[in-house]
């Protein structure tokens, strides 16, 4: 017989959660040291050199507004790029997201090979696609779209097809029983189903182009990267820092523009 | 008696047709400034220079170098312990501003809109031009990476811990409430068993993005297997950019499977 008053409660969690938890936590702690040793970064190393990020900000302003004019080429270089790159990749993705789906596309084989080439596309850095393709086609805004198109295929196929995975095969079976073609099927079954959900991705990637093409100017990749790089190597920082403001306000707007866009589609 | 009713009229909304022509319109003449100021040499990008140039690179980037793997992996794992020391501290400073941001547990609508602010603001600095302010901060070394790091995810995780804790069960929170329980104890008791898991899940997440980001940051000085890069592609050294990618891959490929493995166990 089980006496109540003699009856102690366990705490909360398992003796085996806390084991665990316990070993993660040394783990975790204990690679962080490793690594902070490694890269000679302590987060206290931030106030000790306080003074210097101080005589930084001293530096970077005031902003050199005159410098503002030399900034609206390149800047619009950079959307333009942004948006060919994800025109281009919108319009290649579909089919590739298609075959990357595993209720469109039956066959197994196919899917897996699909699957990996993509996996292997999205592991490669932008920039490392920016320098090949400089070295390709030489410096200039070409070598930076076609960087922007592959990176921006890989991620719109990645979620496309989740979209097209995701999505009811009930009205699909329904247009195909009542005589419809493929054509028809997909046109009045999938595409009404998916169409939002790909706008807002687009929208989404155009946002990523925007940022990727900062990194694509240093290796001459076009747009306003290249200009930031070579502010930075005459170390004339209000130029930079003008850079950096109107950069900032221009993601900023974008961002804002395409989230609304996106809260009306989805 | 049977009259013929006529058929009801289909609805026509003038306004959304009207909308959605000022919305092609505008596409439109985004397209066409788009365009007609891109500029883009075809003539150059269509010679025979570019056709030498895929002769020459292509098969010396198939042909890596694998003498250089020593100091390629070197730099590699120091990526990783950038990438490492800076989402872990970001998933620190990421806490209390999720806290803030969460409207069941701050009731004060300014300090939540203070909280989404800060963190909104954060999101919008791309995490290079992070980079390029702390390496003018702190000089040419990977603790600039870490920072840029740092303060580059804090932005994504603050957003996504916020939403973890507004969705949490709150019937929890008043049963503590009612039997007693102080803050220290609603939290660790009420709060934190609901939010630990994902919240580990999105911090190790956001550890795969940052191997992948601080893998650029190296080409503004900030540390990591970038600066390796910068290198190669001045000395046009297509062998070693080839086996720098082929590091890249394997090692985010690596991490990417352990961490799905360990976030599926988590959730």
């Amino acid at each position: 017989m089980n006496k109540p008053s003699t009856y102690v409660p366990k705490g909360i969690y398992p003796f085996k959660t806390k084991m665990i938890m316990t070993v993660a936590l040394i783990v975790v702690v204990g690679f962080y040291l490793v690594s902070s040793i490694k890269t000679e970064s302590f987060i206290i190393d931030i106030f000790v050199k306080l003074p210097n990020v101080f005589g930084l900000i001293s530096d970077f302003f005031p902003p050199d507004w005159g410098y503002v004019a030399q900034i609206w080429p390149k800047l619009f270089e950079t959307i333009h790029m942004a948006i060919i790159a994800t025109t281009v990749a919108v319009i290649v993705s579909i089919p590739f997201s298609l075959l990357t789906a595993n209720n469109v596309t039956t066959n197994n084989v196919l899917y897996q090979v699909m699957r990996f080439v993509l996996n292997l596309i999205r592991t490669i850095p932008d920039i490392i696609l920016a320098v090949v393709f400089v070295g390709l086609f030489g410096i200039g805004a070409f070598s930076g779209i076609m960087a922007l198109i592959i990176f921006s295929i890989g991620i719109l196929v990645k979620l496309m097809s989740e979209v097209i995975e995701a999505i009811d095969m009930n009205p699909t079976e329904a247009i195909r029983a009542s005589g419809g073609n493929s054509l028809q099927t997909i046109s009045f079954a999938i595409v009404p189903q998916v169409l939002p959900q790909f706008i807002s991705f687009s929208l989404y990637v155009f946002e990523l182009n925007i940022r990727a093409s900062l990194v694509l100017g240093y290796v001459g990749a076009g747009g306003i990267g290249q200009l930031l790089n070579k502010e930075m190597n005459f170390l004339n920082y209000p130029a930079v820092s003008s850079i950096i403001i109107i950069v900032f306000a221009v993601v900023v707007i974008i961002d804002m523009i395409s989230a609304k866009l996106r809260e009306g589609l989805v | 008696m049977t009259e013929q009713h006529p058929l009801p009229q289909p609805p026509k909304n003038k306004w959304k047709m009207i909308k959605r022509i000022f919305i092609l319109i505008i596409i439109l003449l985004i397209y066409i400034w788009t365009i007609s100021s891109i500029s883009i040499r075809w003539d150059k990008i269509f010679s025979s220079r570019t056709l030498e140039n895929f002769d020459r690179i292509i098969p010396r980037f198939f042909q890596p170098a694998v003498a250089e793997t020593e100091s390629i992996v070197e730099k590699m794992i120091e990526t990783i312990f950038i990438a490492y020391t800076g989402s872990l501290a970001a998933a620190i400073i990421a806490v209390p501003l999720a806290f803030l941001c969460a409207s069941n547990m701050v009731k004060n609508k300014v300090l939540n809109n203070i909280g989404m602010w800060i963190l909104g603001a954060v999101r919008a600095f791309p995490e290079i031009v992070l980079a390029i302010i702390f390496v003018a901060a702190v000089g040419p070394n990977p603790f600039a990476g870490v920072l840029a790091i740092a303060i580059g995810s804090t932005g994504m995780l603050g957003k996504l811990y916020s939403e973890v804790i507004e969705s949490i069960d709150m019937h929890v929170i008043e049963a503590l409430e009612a039997s007693g329980a102080n803050k220290l104890q609603i939290l660790f008791y009420g709060i934190m068993p609901q939010i630990l898991p994902e919240f580990l899940s999105y911090a190790i997440y956001r550890f795969e993005i940052d191997v992948r980001a601080s893998s650029v940051l190296g080409i503004v000085g900030a540390g990591g297997i970038g600066t390796l890069i910068t290198f190669a592609y001045m000395n046009r050294n297509w062998e070693e950019v080839g086996m720098i990618l082929l590091v890249i891959i394997i090692t985010v490929t690596v991490i990417d499977q352990i961490s799905g493995f360990i976030r599926r166990r988590l959730v």
